[in-house]
């Protein structure tokens, strides 16, 4: 770009951008930004779930501010505010309905950026600590929707926290006192709210937004990893596009789209499609029959029916208990994998890939068996 | 020690097996029970409620149980046998008559049914003209299989009693000479009362007993009508005895309630039975030129109505158009309910047969049915109004998609070149 | 070629910005309109406050006087030892809307004369079911109602 003669002859934009950059040295950040390069190759669409995710807790911190203006936690106002926010506020219907699909497919987002994160070793060295902070916030994901779906103290909440948080009382020893401070008492009441919206609007959102930011940065340090075949190909033989500005404006619009497909989801579906459904139907009554299906959200499907598979006893041990354990095994292991598969090639990184994919199967089968079989 | 213990226990356990309705002194019982299929006595005997409650076939029949040979027990003086057919309501009232006997076994069951049986149609006639045609007390309750009328498999159950009754008054051949007809039981099927009791289980619906009453079975005459359907019609019949009808109708002897709602086949009520054209009801006796008002009276009467089941009809359309597009109609539900409270009160008003009465509740419930219809048909623009929001949406991001993908594919351009 | 080309890239440049206001506009303008607070104030509690005093029922010919709870109407009345009691007012058996007959001393049904006695139980006529039973909390001028077992 040729330069300019006089300050007079820039646009707004320009003169606002010398009027930062004098100050924040702007100049620095693009050059930064401008001279990282993200590999193009036949997966480089999966380098966009990352970002995805990211834009789907913006909407979730956006609509869930605007939630918190009308909810009321308690047990005899949290049913009533919900359905004041879908009946009479305008556009409440909408807030809420995009705040559930979105949590939803953020899940699903997530789920997708650690499996490919996964499957094309992107973990290793140097990203062992990009790696940990990402399952942290996967579990942070979940922790929010298992707290959100309490919120509006309707039925089909209401039975699904009394046997989520029922299954942790069979952990040994301190599974009771888990479920008594889960709970905050031995049965699932407004007690159990308050703690679910503290939890959900203050606590996770904290211990994320730090998280996130670490993630972040790791990544902005790091860059993208390049897939494994690229280390023993000709530097000229790689292709990049650069970070700024091609990837961030692709970044955005996938983002633009993912918005649009929210949109059409919330307008069409507000209460949810299939299995992936939240109606706000009727209000938690304790001392009502359970419905005949209680379901977990779909994300929980295949934890919940592999505990309800296992026989009452394995080797000695309670069959939910066994299970527990074989969970939190995995998930060690599987939050530790940078650690342990180091080596490109060999046998061992080929037990890692394998593991990924039983992991992978595990849940998917897990998750038909699920809702098809029962 | 052991082998009586032993002994006892064999006992006990041969004698549960038996049934306790066979215990072991009631020869009559275990011997009939032997030598009786299904469908005998002794066998029915184990569900009637005079063996439930331990009573023996002695306590009907008279004779010595503990007595090997039959034809020894009938030579026991208190050996009452079987009882002919106009024997039956004395024999079954030598308990049931008897206060003090019958309290040892249900004091809440009156005692009071020959006396009733007596005055009814039925008792009459067998006592009097000897008629052993006429229903005695196992005619509806079964011999041997006796049920109280609240249990579901009882043949006085109320769901079953249609037929019970049914039995001798649908049969032709058998009611021939009584000049009652045997359409009753048809009619009443396809009643009102009829469809509420035996297709929708409605035990609050009139079964034959409810009318005509039971152990003094008779039809209702023309004076107790009012009193008989005013039982749970009790609007309707007060607001027909202070209306111009109630005089007109006794003057010529008309029933009050039958006259335009039939007996039997009492249907439910059409709003085109009111009105000034020839099928209406009020046009068998009214006419334009009749000197009365009651012809103007009707028409307005008729004409609030259809405007009252329009504006419900097209409420109830729209809102139920809202309800299917999913938009949150609550407060249009709970409003929609008093249109209906609106429209059977009005229907109730036309019993005073005044133009007043039936406008009284049609105006306002016009009214509420015209917001039902205009807030329901709101929330249906809304529901378009959001379909078209997301059309509009969706084209300005469509468009700065494509807008935005053009850019990216020109910085790149540039950025390579 | 180059003024063409120009002016189409202003021309993108137009599409763009108007897309991205639009599109702003689109996320901004239910935003906006959520944030007004609707006429209804706040979400109502399960727990209702009538909008009328116990003079108001006192006054009342029949001691009673209906209110919408939910979806549904309530009674509530005065009985003879003064006390509030309040039942839903919808008829068991064919919905029809019951009324306090103060004279009777019961809930009665129009429609077919069923009769309810003053905890709502069904003691004669049609009716199959008791009426759901509200509780009633009084403190000054304001009465609270709200179902038993919520």
């Amino acid at each position: 770009m040729p330069a300019n003669g006089t300050d007079a002859k820039l646009g707004f934009y320009d003169r606002a951008y010398a009027w930062l950059n004098e100050r924040f040295k702007i100049d620095a950040l693009v050059e930064y930004m401008g001279d990282k390069k993200v590999p193009v190759h036949g997966h480089s669409a999966f380098y966009y779930f990352g970002g995805i995710s990211l834009f789907l807790f913006i909407v979730q911190v956006i609509t869930g501010i605007l939630l918190l203006m009308y909810y009321r936690p308690g047990a005899d106002t949290a049913y009533e505010s919900v359905r004041f926010i879908v009946s009479n506020v305008q556009f409440g219907w909408l807030v809420r309905s995009i705040h559930s699909w979105s949590a939803n497919l953020m899940i699903l987002a997530v789920f997708i950026h650690m499996f490919t994160v996964y499957f094309t070793y992107a973990y290793r060295k140097p990203r062992e600590l990009t790696w940990l902070t990402g399952i942290g916030l996967l579990g942070l994901s979940l922790m929010f929707g298992f707290s959100g779906y309490l919120l509006p103290w309707n039925e089909l909440a209401f039975f699904a926290t009394r046997v989520g948080t029922g299954m942790a009382g069979a952990i040994p020893v301190i599974g009771r006192d888990i479920l008594v401070i889960m709970r905050g008492g031995e049965e699932v009441t407004g007690a159990t709210i308050g703690r679910f919206f503290g939890l959900h609007v203050a606590i996770l959102p904290g211990i994320f937004t730090v998280l996130l930011a670490a993630h972040l940065i790791f990544i902005q340090r790091q860059g993208m990893s390049e897939p494994l075949h690229w280390h023993d190909r000709a530097e000229t033989d790689k292709k990049y596009q650069r970070f700024f500005p091609s990837f961030l404006l692709r970044d955005l619009l996938v983002w633009l789209i993912v918005l649009n497909v929210l949109a059409i989801l919330a307008v069409l579906f507000p209460d949810g499609i299939g299995v992936v459904h939240w109606p706000l139907g009727t209000k938690a009554d304790p001392f009502a029959p359970p419905p005949e299906v209680i379901r977990p959200e779909w994300y929980f499907m295949f934890a919940f029916q592999a505990l309800k598979m296992l026989p009452a006893h394995v080797l000695f041990i309670e069959g939910e208990l066994f299970g527990i354990l074989v969970f939190t095994v995995g998930g060690v292991i599987w939050a530790l994998v940078p650690f342990l598969d180091r080596k490109t090639g060999g046998q061992k990184a080929r037990y890692y890939m394998a593991f990924g994919w039983l992991v992978l199967a595990f849940i998917i089968v897990m998750t038909v068996i699920g809702y098809v079989l029962e | 020690m052991f082998s009586r213990v032993l002994a006892v226990s064999i006992m006990i356990v041969a004698l549960s097996l038996v049934g306790l309705p066979a215990l072991a002194a009631d020869n009559c019982q275990t011997c009939h029970f032997e030598f009786e299929d299904e469908d005998g006595a002794s066998h029915k005997f184990v569900r009637d409620i005079h063996g439930q409650k331990g009573l023996g076939c002695v306590d009907c029949h008279g004779g010595d149980p503990s007595l090997d040979d039959m034809d020894e027990v009938r030579r026991e003086k208190d050996y009452r046998g079987v009882p002919s057919h106009l024997e039956v309501p004395r024999f079954c009232a030598r308990c049931h008559s008897d206060a003090a006997y019958m309290h040892e076994y249900n004091p809440s069951l009156p005692t009071d049914q020959l006396e009733k049986y007596k005055t009814s149609v039925h008792g009459q006639r067998l006592f009097n003209n000897r008629d052993d045609k006429v229903a005695n007390c196992i005619s509806c309750h079964t011999v041997h299989e006796i049920g109280d009328a609240k249990m579901p498999h009882s043949s006085t159950h109320p769901v079953n009693l249609i037929a019970t009754c049914g039995k001798c008054h649908s049969d032709a051949d058998y009611m021939a000479g009584y000049g009652i007809g045997t359409g009753q039981v048809d009619d009443y099927v396809v009643s009102v009362h009829g469809v509420a009791l035996l297709e929708r289980n409605d035990l609050g619906a009139p079964a034959c007993n409810d009318c005509h009453g039971n152990h003094g079975a008779a039809p209702p005459g023309v004076t107790s009508l009012s009193a008989v359907c005013g039982n749970c019609h009790a609007i309707e019949a007060g607001l027909f005895n202070t209306s111009p009808h109630e005089p007109a109708f006794a003057a010529n002897d008309f029933p009050m309630c039958e006259t335009c709602h039939s007996n039997h086949k009492i249907l439910k009520p059409d709003d085109s039975m009111v009105g000034t054209h020839h099928e209406a009801v009020c046009a068998e006796c009214h006419a334009s030129d009749d000197g009365t008002r009651a012809f103007a009276i009707a028409g307005t009467i008729s004409e609030a109505l259809s405007r009252l089941v329009t504006a419900h009809g097209q409420a109830g359309e729209v809102l139920s158009e809202a309800i299917e597009k999913g938009m949150m109609t609550t407060d249009e539900e709970f409003r929609f309910k008093e249109v209906d409270q609106a429209l059977i009160q009005a229907r109730t008003m036309v019993h005073a047969f005044d133009a007043d009465s039936v406008l009284s509740r049609t105006g306002p419930g016009i009214l509420k049915a015209d917001s039902v219809r205009v807030n329901s048909a709101a929330l249906i623009d809304e529901y378009h109004f959001r379909r078209k929001g997301l059309g509009f949406a969706t084209l300005f991001i469509t468009i700065l998609v494509v807008a935005l993908y053009i850019k990216i594919r020109r910085i790149d351009r540039g950025l390579n070149e | 070629m180059a003024p063409i080309k120009s002016s189409r890239r202003g021309f993108l440049e137009v599409i763009l910005g108007g897309g991205v206001l639009a599109t702003l506009g689109a996320v901004v303008y239910p935003v906006i309109r959520y944030i007004i607070p609707p006429a209804a104030g706040e979400a109502k509690l399960s727990q209702l406050k009538l909008p009328f005093t116990r003079a108001d029922i006192e006054a009342d010919p029949k001691k009673a006087k209906y209110f919408k709870y939910g979806r549904n109407l309530g009674i509530i009345y005065l009985t003879e030892k003064n006390e509030l009691r309040a039942l839903a007012a919808t008829c068991t058996h064919l919905d029809c809307t019951v009324q306090h007959r103060p004279d009777l001393g019961i809930i009665w049904c129009s429609c077919h004369n069923g009769r309810y006695d003053l905890d709502g139980n069904n003691i004669s006529g049609p009716p199959p079911r008791p009426l759901e039973r509200y509780a009633v909390k009084e403190t000054d001028d304001v009465i609270l109602v709200s179902r038993e077992n919520a």
